[in-house]
């Protein structure tokens, strides 16, 4: 019977589901979309037109017009507040590159150096793993305290230890805070790269090997000639990923400098962070993280573009 | 003697010459070095008394006492902040995989108008700074407050609904990778045998991605449990997770060294630990979703 009425519904109804469903299955992740995502960056947008101080923060709407003004003061690099920008922009810059950088050299040698199996590799591959499974805070607190002055790790190895300056420097104020931060960073960093390019070589056919082998190529030829072009698109999404996650950094100086950054190390995130819950500027804050997207989305398409070029070019 | 030396055992042409094994020792002992000097560091002060951590650094503790592992649960709510934490880490990261799931599933299998958009968007939110979206929700939870009187703004429900922020678009871009990777022949096969397509959902493509499930969720979790940004604007003291509440360990006069590392060991050893017995999962994630 019950075979019977399913027959007799007949197809034109199961087709009427198939165009449904995907929708039906998609409306949770749309709805959520638009809570956590869609609705705050057009609100974002239409802060940073608006004269937001405390003042309105319970009732946003009220909050006057603030025109470009938000804006002009962002990109004023001859102001206050554009030049903080400015510089911010510059650190956080550089910090990204070198953080990315470094991250993939050492990831990339990391699983180049554990691809062939030896005894203890499983064991070393797991304590690689370490510094990325640790909350991103307790990572941060742990390099804070070894950072310390006078009770650090660093300064007991460079002065104590290893004599190389004769009075103990500050990392976590002054220029020096930089490098504490991109150190931190990179320790944190460079796992996932591990991570990524070990799960890339895996994908790489063993034949490939084999028949360079048996052509008489050494290991270094190997993993120039083979691994490093076939690891190329792995590269390039890392590459991304990582530049998007350190340019968008908060955990880290946050938890490693407090509050306010010194200024050698105030990245974005934090500058725009103290703009809008220290000085209460949300219209200047969201102007700032406008400015922030726009720049990622550009460097993001002008890297898609670049990248995709080079591999059809090779092709 | 020297024609022993001459002729080493005989090698196959795959294995490394020496010079590849000597960069191969150097290389790993110095990247394990870098990698365990602030585990040490961690693990050492944790269990030193105060006076020593407020001295110069020594690489073994002079003095072993386990006082800190007893103290950091009454210096502050430690265990309080615990629970906080797990809510929150734990009911993003169910909501978010469980939307993930169906949203994954119509995106890799069926082909409709406005998958396009669908994709493109989740994807670039993937790469938009979280303080983007820090100031607008904070303001709308806080309106949203005046207006009706639900308390989203330093509550864990709040709390939650911002970390489907991140958790969300991670999700639902991996699962698509690893839904993809899934042959379309095994669901196909269900449906032919008379499963409607969400019956093949659950029981064929389910069971065949819980590597991939099981990363998404893995991912989440610890994304969530190191978040610190929207912790620390989005909470109040009830609600303070362990991300802000450890930096309370340090008072006007005293910075608790030795107890802030002993919470942060106890605050990381179970996601350590489920990162690390999940890693294998995690390799093959990847390689069959975000990467390829």
């Amino acid at each position: 019977m019950r075979w019977a009425a399913r027959a007799a519904r007949g197809g034109g109804s199961r087709r009427g589901r198939r165009l449904v469903l995907p929708y039906l299955l998609l409306l949770p992740a749309v709805l959520f979309e638009l809570l956590v995502h869609i609705v705050p960056m057009v609100t974002g947008i239409v802060m940073s037109f608006k004269q937001l101080t405390e003042f309105f923060i319970r009732n946003w709407g009220a909050a006057p017009s603030a025109g470009l003004a938000n804006y002009r003061f962002a990109l004023d690099f001859n102001g206050a507040v554009g030049k903080a920008l400015l510089q911010s922009f510059l650190i956080t810059l550089a910090f990204t590159v070198l953080t990315v950088a470094v991250s993939c050299l050492i990831g990339t040698s990391a699983a180049l150096l554990l691809q062939d199996p030896f005894r203890g590799r499983g064991l070393l591959r797991t304590c690689f793993l370490v510094p990325y499974a640790l909350p991103a805070y307790t990572a941060a607190i742990t390099w804070e305290f070894m950072f310390q002055r006078d009770t650090g790790l660093v300064n007991t190895l460079l002065v104590r230890d290893l004599h190389l300056f004769h009075t103990a420097p500050f990392w976590l104020i002054g220029g020096n805070s930089f490098w504490a931060l991109t150190a931190t960073a990179v320790w944190r960093t460079w796992p996932f790269a591990f991570l990524v390019v070990t799960a890339g070589l895996q994908n790489i056919p063993g034949e490939l090997y084999e028949a360079a082998a048996i052509d008489g190529a050494g290991v270094w030829q190997r993993i120039r000639r083979i691994t490093m072009p076939q690891l190329r698109p792995v590269n390039q999404v890392l590459v991304l990923v990582l530049f998007l996650w350190n340019f968008n950094d908060f955990n880290t100086p946050y938890v490693l400098f407090g509050n306010v950054a010194p200024k050698q190390a105030d990245l974005l995130s934090l500058q725009i962070y103290d703009t809008s819950f220290e000085s209460w500027n949300f219209g200047s804050g969201s102007a700032m993280s406008v400015l922030l997207l726009l720049f990622l989305l550009v460097v993001t398409a002008g890297y898609l573009l670049l990248t995709n070029r080079r591999t059809r070019a090779d092709v | 003697m020297s024609d022993l030396s001459v002729q080493p055992r005989r090698r196959s042409p795959m294995a490394p010459p020496r010079s590849f094994l000597w960069t191969r020792r150097i290389g790993l002992t110095l990247l394990t070095v870098f990698t365990l000097v602030p585990v040490w560091v961690m693990v050492s002060s944790s269990v030193k008394p105060l006076r020593d951590v407020q001295s110069a650094f020594e690489w073994l503790p002079r003095h072993l006492t386990l006082a800190p592992y007893a103290q950091i649960w009454s210096t502050v709510p430690l265990a309080h902040y615990f629970v906080n934490s797990l809510v929150v880490s734990a009911c993003s990261t169910v909501i978010s995989v469980a939307i993930a799931i169906l949203a994954g599933y119509s995106v890799s299998r069926f082909r409709f108008p406005g998958r396009q958009v669908f994709s493109v968007t989740v994807l670039s939110t993937q790469m938009f700074p979280g303080i983007l979206f820090l100031l607008p929700l904070f303001l709308l939870y806080v309106n949203i407050g005046t207006t009706t009187g639900v308390a989203l703004s330093g509550s864990r429900l709040g709390l939650i609904i911002t970390y489907l922020t991140f958790t969300l678009p991670f999700s639902i871009w991996m699962l698509v990778g690893y839904f993809d990777s899934i042959p379309r022949e095994l669901d196909e096969a269900a449906m032919a045998d008379g499963c409607s397509p969400v019956g093949a959902l659950l029981r064929v493509v389910v069971p065949a991605a819980v590597p991939g499930i099981v990363t998404v969720a893995v991912y989440s979790f610890m994304t969530a449990w190191g978040e610190v940004l929207f912790a620390s604007v989005m909470t109040d003291d009830s609600t303070r997770t362990l991300a802000v509440g450890l930096r309370n360990y340090a008072s006007q006069n005293d910075v608790f060294w030795n107890q802030i590392m002993a919470a942060s060991l106890v605050v990381s050893v179970p996601v350590v630990v489920g990162f690390l017995l999940l890693q294998r999962y995690l390799v093959a994630g990847l390689t069959a979703g975000s990467v390829k």
